[in-house]
């Protein structure tokens, strides 16, 4: 097992799990509070690596986060327009942008498919300068994405115990109560969608630092990375607080990375990960159905067991 | 207090399925009326209260509380002055948030100001949040911190009736709010319509399929069928009328026997 579980594989899976966990909050906010499918996320991770990405290459790499955020926020309000003001069904609607910002990605990126930012300052090369000790080197990465998400994580929990939280959680909870409240739910879904976004590309922009690159292809798939994550956190963390639910779904976040990391030390190759990700999506929603599934069963094999030893099976 | 003048709706316009679900209704209640409504399936009722909680707008006619016209008023905005308790008791409440939650919601109408938007719940709010669910005697001020879901029909029920009365509405809208509760639980949650309604003198409107209930709560009876109200009888002409009588007015006016199964059974 020492093998397949080093030391670097850790690290590697903390900081993947902690910047992917964004995304997974995003998705959070949208899928499970909301109510709403956001297939926008895919194209909205790359446009916050790619804004991010050419605003750390103009010599910027702090003003790269509220950049890439607020082009979150602009996909963000035009999936929530499509589908308040416009008629378009939710789905449809993230498609759509989805599609858009693809040609929007490239653009920013200058008509080009791939920049990369070697050379240019990143808040983790700026870091690494502050101490030259060997754990440090270790785990300073590891320490400015928790860092940002916890105070994300924070923030989050905050702000949906706030009234407007609240009124945004309702919207995904039970419409006709919202309908018969003094909430707005055009409103509260455009702000929902806002700000889930807005974490995706502050998603996209740590990962454009961190991997010193950005891709327009980067986000292909990752619906399915950050809904795997959220799963698996709610799967593991289970029912509570607001507060246990945002920490469940960073852990369930990291441990997907784990997963997939000890997946690529089992010699799986890189191109099936996206197989081996949509594999466990399947599995870990199928799993509490199949469980609920397999106690029906054992209770129908009981009762049935118990008929026949009293002798008047009719079957 | 609230005055309709010659609303009407139609669905499926042009349609084969058109329906005419209401037809120049007329209705004038006064400050703090309590007015029931009985009629039988598709009469109109719900329609009725769709109307003027705004989840559709009328065809044409004027809507007018409290001396402001909300023939064209958003739904949402509407809903800051007009409580509204469906027959189904899933209907008012969100299960996945607490009961703590719940009532913050309900509480939001009171409050206007826009920085209120980043406000949460403080210990004052949770106080009276508190006192006010002891009232309803179901011991829920100790489960303030449970999701809504966890609650029987009857104790969601109850607390829909608790958060649409919180901010004291203009007028209160039931409909057939207790028929989907078991005989005891629904008639403590009437009891607790009775009360607070009584206490805060809240014009009211409710829709029952109980005859009984119709000549007994509040101080009008409307009868309504095909999009029309077809008798409309309060004061000393009400004490006097019994059910058979109510039966036999439906009759006369709407010109054919009450179709209603559950009107009938109810009796």
């Amino acid at each position: 097992m020492s093998s397949i579980f080093t030391l670097s594989i850790l690290q590697s899976a903390l900081e993947l799990g902690c910047i992917y966990s964004l995304v997974a909050l995003a998705l959070f906010i949208s899928f499970s509070i909301l109510n709403i499918a956001d297939l926008s996320t895919d194209g909205c991770f790359t446009l916050g690596c790619s804004v991010g990405a050419v605003v750390t290459i103009a010599g910027h790499p702090f003003l790269a986060f509220p950049a890439a955020m607020a082009a979150g926020v602009c996909s963000g309000y035009v999936t929530a327009f499509l589908q308040t003001k416009m008629g378009v069904p939710s789905i449809l609607a993230g498609i759509i942008v989805n599609t858009g910002l693809y040609t929007v990605n490239i653009a920013v990126m200058d008509f080009s498919s791939n920049v990369n930012l070697f050379g240019c300052d990143t808040i983790f090369g700026l870091a690494k300068d502050w101490s030259d000790a060997a754990w440090y080197a270790d785990w300073y990465k590891i320490g400015i994405v928790a860092l940002i998400v916890i105070v994300t994580g924070v923030i989050l929990t905050w702000f949906l115990s706030t009234r407007l939280g609240l009124s945004i959680r309702a919207t995904g909870d039970n419409e006709h109560m919202v309908r018969a409240s003094s909430i707005n739910p055009t409103f509260t879904i455009t702000v929902g969608l806002c700000v889930a976004n807005s974490l995706t590309a502050l998603s996209g922009a740590i990962l454009a630092q961190y991997q010193k690159s950005c891709d327009i292809n980067l986000g292909t798939g990752m619906v399915t990375i950050a809904l795997a994550s959220l799963i698996i956190g709610e799967t593991l963390i289970g029912k509570g607080g607001m507060l246990k639910k945002i920490i469940g779904v960073i852990l369930g976040s990291c441990l997907y990375r784990f997963i997939v990391a000890i997946a690529l030390r089992m010699s799986v190759p890189a191109e099936c990960l996206k197989l081996v990700s949509a594999l466990i999506v399947a599995f870990a929603i199928a799993f509490p159905y199949m469980k609920g599934k397999a106690s029906f069963y054992r209770t129908r094999r009981m009762a049935s067991s118990a008929a026949g030893e009293d002798g008047d099976d009719e079957c | 207090m609230l005055t309709l003048r010659r609303i009407s709706k139609t669905f499926n316009p042009g349609t084969v399925n058109e329906k005419k679900a209401l037809e120049k209704v007329n209705l004038e209640l006064a400050d703090g009326d309590f007015a029931t409504i009985v009629g039988s399936n598709g009469a109109g009722k719900s329609t009725l209260f769709n109307a003027i909680t705004g989840a559709f707008y009328v065809d044409e006619g004027h809507i007018i509380l409290a001396g402001e016209d909300i023939t064209y008023k958003k739904e949402h905005l509407r809903s800051k002055v007009i409580g509204h308790l469906f027959q189904d008791p899933l209907k008012g409440t969100a299960p996945h948030m607490t009961i703590e939650e719940n009532m913050a919601l309900a509480y939001l109408r009171a409050s206007t100001a826009s920085h209120a938007y980043f406000s949460r719940i403080n210990g004052k709010e949770k106080q009276m949040f508190r006192e006010q669910l002891s009232l309803l005697d179901m011991g829920l001020e100790d489960r303030m911190k449970q999701p809504v879901g966890l609650l029987s029909g009857g104790q969601r029920q109850a607390l829909t009736l608790l958060m649409a009365t919180m901010v004291t509405p203009r007028i209160l809208l039931l409909d057939e709010h207790t028929a989907a509760l078991d005989p005891a639980t629904a008639a403590k949650v009437l009891d607790l319509t009775r009360r607070i309604v009584a206490e805060r003198k809240i014009t009211c409107l409710m829709v029952t399929h109980n005859m009984h209930q119709a000549l007994e709560l509040g101080n009008r009876t409307l009868m309504m069928d095909g999009g029309h109200i077809v008798f409309d009888v309060q004061g000393e002409e009400r004490e006097k009328l019994t059910i058979d009588d109510l039966m036999k007015q439906f009759q006369d006016n709407a010109g054919k026997q009450l179709d209603n199964d559950r009107i009938l059974l109810s009796r």
